[in-house]
């Protein structure tokens, strides 16, 4: 009974934080909304979320978030440097395929929206059975070192927090 | 006074990467490489522009707002998706299967799966769960 009023309770609590941040000003009247809207809107799309994710540590998720942070601030700037000071004669770019390790459809979300973020690699595709990811490198000398990096960095990391 | 020329540098290094980021997609040869451009150098400039805002509300204006958080929130939801679709696209329109990398598993490329292929393998696989 309760999971069919409240089919996902943190995406519920989630709605009515953002709504208090998008109108900017706690009065009753606006939690009144943002908790109808909390409601609903779960409801509403529940076909599209059949599982809950369950996430484990909320310390590994804040570490994910500053890495992936530190990571994008790194990646623009190497972006930046290759984009002003190789010729492109010297930009080798490359498709590189990743066998997937994670197997809920969140986490594979969150580790091909990471890839997209992060360091001159833009996720392109994925296998029909969802069990590898197809990336493209910007300028990828070696792409097995940039395979082994994305598994280590960010897939190793999503599944102690995601499975 | 400090506080102002944080802001300022926080401007021109917002303005140097949207800059950066204009100046990749005229610069790189091909769709698939400009796409990096304007999806990293430009989250930094935009990135820039709302820490500045930020600032700018919170120790000269007074009042602290939480929509620059926002903004960066669904930037961060919408960059990778959209990046993803024009990859998508431009893979249907400009690439054969056989331009890129083995999956490694028994299906191919979301992209390049027929729908009837896809149509007999998950009416194997509703035949198997039953």
């Amino acid at each position: 009974m309760l999971r069919k009023i409240l089919p996902h309770p943190l995406l519920t609590l989630t709605l009515i934080v953002v709504w208090q941040m998008l109108v900017n000003k706690l009065t009753l009247g606006n939690l009144l909304l943002g908790t109808i809207l909390g409601l609903i809107i779960p409801v509403i799309t529940s076909p599209y979320w059949p599982n809950s994710p369950r996430l484990t540590s909320v310390p590994r998720i804040i570490g994910y978030v500053l890495l992936v942070i530190w990571d994008i601030i790194v990646a623009n700037v190497q972006v930046a440097y290759i984009v002003l000071f190789k010729a492109n004669a010297n930009i080798k770019p490359a498709w590189i395929s990743i066998p997937l390790d994670l197997r809920t459809p969140e986490a594979i979300t969150v580790l091909a929206g990471t890839i997209t973020m992060t360091p001159g690699t833009v996720s392109s595709d994925l296998s029909a059975d969802g069990r590898s990811l197809l990336v493209h490198c910007l300028d990828a000398p070696d792409p097995d070192a940039v395979r082994d990096d994305i598994k280590s960095r960010y897939e190793r990391r999503l599944k102690e927090i995601f499975e | 006074m400090i506080i102002e020329i944080l802001v300022s540098v926080c401007l021109v290094i917002s303005g140097i990467f949207g800059l950066v980021g204009s100046f990749g997609l005229i610069k790189l040869p091909d769709p698939m490489m400009r796409l990096h451009a304007p999806t990293k150098a430009t989250t930094l400039g935009v990135g820039g522009a709302l820490v500045a805002s930020m600032l700018y509300m919170h120790f000269i204006n007074g009042n602290f707002s939480f929509h620059e958080l926002m903004i960066t929130l669904f930037l961060f939801l919408t960059a990778p998706v959209t990046g993803n679709f024009i990859a998508k696209t431009h893979l249907h329109l400009n690439h054969k299967a056989s331009d890129l990398p083995p999956t490694g598993t028994d299906r191919p490329w979301a992209t390049f799966e027929s729908d009837a292929m896809r149509e007999k393998i998950e009416a194997a696989e509703d035949a198997k769960a039953d």
